[in-house]
C-alpha cells in the first residue's frame, strides 16, 4: 500500500485559486488511506463549493496509476474536464503523474503528500515497510528490513543510541534491530548476526532507471 | 625495528596505557579556536580526536581540524562518519588523510541529522560503521577499493578505530558488535563515556571471556560532568549514555558541582584502570577541555 496524507487545506486552496477545478480520486491506496476515496473527494467538492469555487465534476479512478484504464474512465468526463483549468488529484504521486501524462495542458494539483510503501496497522495508522531498494534482503533479517526501518539503514546491527529497546530518533518506535534480534533468537538463527553484511549494491535500485 | 603508522599505534602496541582526548572544532572558520586548545593540550595525551560534525551540527571539518593539529605538533585522530558521505567520498577522504600525515581514523556511523542544526538535511548512510572499517582495512592491507579495484598510487597508511557502546540495547548484541568490528579490521576501540562502572565491567567480563581484549586495544570513554545541568542532559537526553542515579544525586547535592564532577572523574579513572583488558582512556571533556591537563596529571595517567 502506498501511504499518503492529504495536504493542508490552505495549501490546496492556494493552489486552486479561483478554479474552476475537476477533482480526481483513486479507488485503491488513497481510498484505504482516506485521502482520495469517494468520501474525501465529495467532502473536498463541498468545501470548495462553499467557497464559491466552481467544481466542474469529479471521478474516482480505478486505480489512478493505471494509464490506459484512467484514460478510458476520464473520457466519459471529457466536457467537465474541458471546463476546468485545474485538475486536483487526490492520489499518490504515481496517480498524480499518470493524470499529468494524460493532460499535458492542464494545471495539475496534487492534493496529497505521498509518504511511503507501508502497512495499514489499523484505520489511519500506518507503518513504513519497504524502500523498494531493488534487491530484497529480508531472508537475512527474519523478514524485517533494516534498510527501510532503521533511520541509519544499518546492516550490521544496532547503533549505540537505542535505549530500553526504543530508537533514538523516536522513543515511541522500537529499535528495529531489537526486533530483528528477538526474531532471530526465536528462530535460533543468531549466527547470521556474526556475518559482516557487505555494502549494499544500490545499482540494483531503480533510482537511475525509469521503467521495467 | 617495528614500523608504526602512528604514535598511537606505537603506544598501544608497546603496552603503554594510552590517553586520547577529544577536541571539538569550532562553528566557524577561525583556526585560533583549535590552535588555542592545541596549545593547552599539547603533551597531555598521546593523540587527539577531532570530531566530524558531532551531533550533526555544522562545524569546521574533521580533516581540516586534523591538519591544524598536525601543524601544532599534535597527533590527530580523524573521526569520520557515514552520515554525510557515501563510499566514494569516504574512500577519497581516507586517501587524502593518509597523504597529509593523518594516520589515525575513527570510523563511525554518525549521529542522525535529526539531532543537529540542519534537521532538513538528507542523511547519506550508504554504508555503516562496520562496513566503513572493513572498506578502509581492505584499502590499507589489500590495496583495493570497495569495488575490488586495485589502488594504483599508494595504499593509505591508517590505524583504524571504531566505537563501542556497552550501555545501549540490546545488551546481548553489544559484545557481538565489538567482535564484528574486530573482524572487519579495527585496531582500536574508543567506548561511549563510562559512568555505570558495574555495567561496563559486566561488558568487559564478556569481552575477556571471548578473548576479544587480546585482539583489539580498548580505550574507555570518560566525560567529566561539569555541572548539574550537564549531568541531567547526559542522564536523560543523550542517547546511549547511562548515568547511574547515585552519580546524578552526588552531582545534585554537591556544594561545588564542578569540583564534584572532577572528583567523580578521578575516581572513575582509578577504577577503569583496574579493569583487566582496558588499554587506555579516551577523554571527551565537552566544553571543558582545560580540565584535561590536571585530570591527566592528578590521576597519574601521564
Amino acid at each position: 500500500m502506498i501511504i499518503s496524507k492529504q495536504k493542508p487545506l490552505t495549501d490546496i486552496l492556494n493552489a486552486i485559486g479561483d478554479g474552476p477545478v475537476f477533482i480526481i480520486g483513486c479507488s485503491e491506496c488513497a481510498t484505504l488511506c482516506q485521502t482520495g476515496g469517494e468520501t474525501e473527494v465529495l467532502a473536498l467538492k463541498k468545501m470548495l463549493e462553499n467557497k464559491n469555487i466552481l467544481v466542474t465534476g469529479w471521478i474516482v479512478l480505478d486505480p489512478a496509476c493505471h494509464l490506459n484504464n484512467s484514460k478510458r474512465l476520464l473520457k466519459s468526463h471529457k466536457q467537465e474536464i474541458e471546463k476546468a483549468c485545474k485538475l486536483l488529484v487526490l492520489a499518490c504521486g504515481n496517480g498524480v503523474q499518470t493524470v499529468a501524462d494524460l493532460y499535458e495542458k492542464k494545471t495539475i494539483i496534487s492534493g496529497t503528500d505521498t509518504l511511503f510503501l507501508g502497512q495499514i496497522k489499523r484505520t489511519t495508522s500506518y507503518e513504513k515497510k519497504c524502500t523498494m531498494c531493488g534487491e530484497c534482503l529480508l531472508d537475512l533479517f527474519a523478514g524485517t528490513c533494516p534498510i527501510s526501518l532503521c533511520p541509519k539503514s544499518m546492516l550490521n546491527g544496532p547503533c549505540g543510541g537505542a535505549k530500553n529497546g526504543k530508537c533514538e530518533i523516536d522513543t515511541e518506535l522500537p529499535c528495529i534491530w531489537d526486533i530483528i534480534y528477538q526474531r532471530l533468537k526465536e528462530k535460533d538463527n543468531l549466527e547470521i548476526f556474526q556475518i559482516i553484511q557487505q555494502p549494499k549494491d544500490w545499482s540494483k535500485s531503480h533510482e537511475m532507471r525509469r521503467s521495467f | 625495528m617495528l614500523r608504526y603508522r602512528s604514535n598511537l599505534e606505537k603506544v598501544l602496541s608497546e603496552g603503554t596505557f594510552a590517553i586520547t582526548a577529544e577536541i571539538g572544532p569550532p562553528k566557524g572558520a577561525d583556526p585560533q579556536k583549535i590552535e588555542s586548545k592545541a596549545a593547552l593540550l599539547l603533551g597531555h595525551a598521546h593523540a587527539f580526536n577531532i570530531t566530524d560534525n558531532q551531533t550533526a551540527v555544522v562545524r569546521l571539518s574533521s580533516f581540516g581540524g586534523c591538519l591544524l593539529l598536525l601543524n601544532k605538533g599534535l597527533e590527530p585522530i580523524m573521526q569520520i562518519t557515514c552520515r554525510d558521505r557515501n563510499r566514494i567520498a569516504l574512500q577519497s577522504d581516507a586517501l587524502a588523510a593518509s597523504a597529509h600525515g593523518i594516520h589515525n581514523v575513527l570510523c563511525l556511523t554518525g549521529d542522525h541529522q535529526q539531532f543537529g542544526n540542519h534537521p532538513s538535511a538528507k542523511g547519506v548512510f550508504d554504508i555503516d560503521s562496520v562496513q566503513l572499517i572493513q572498506m578502509l582495512h581492505n584499502m590499507r592491507d589489500q590495496g583495493i577499493f570497495q569495488n575490488g579495484e586495485a589502488i594504483s598510487a599508494g595504499k593509505p597508511e591508517l590505524y583504524l578505530g571504531g566505537a563501542a557502546n556497552p550501555f545501549a540495547d540490546p545488551f546481548e548484541l553489544r559484545v557481538q558488535r565489538l567482535s564484528k568490528k574486530i573482524n572487519a579490521g579495527a585496531d582500536f576501540i574508543q567506548t561511549q563515556s563510562v559512568y555505570n562502572l558495574e555495567k561496563f565491567a559486566q561488558w568487559m567480563d564478556e569481552v575477556r571471556s571471548q578473548g576479544l581484549d587480546k585482539k583489539i586495544h580498548i580505550l574507555a570513554g570518560l566525560t567529566p560532568l561539569k555541572s548539574v545541568k550537564m549531568a541531567e542532559r547526559m542522564k536523560f537526553y543523550v542517547p546511549g549514555v547511562d548515568v547511574p542515579d547515585s552519580l546524578y544525586q552526588r552531582m545534585k547535592q554537591a556544594k561545588d558541582p564542578q569540583e564534584e564532577g572532577k572528583t567523580i572523574a578521578l575516581e572513575l579513572i582509578q577504577k577503569i584502570k583496574q579493569i583487566k583488558g582496558i588499554r587506555g582512556i579516551h577523554i571527551t571533556a565537552l566544553f571543558w577541555e582545560n580540565i584535561i591537563p590536571s585530570l591527566v596529571k592528578e590521576s597519574g595517567l601521564l
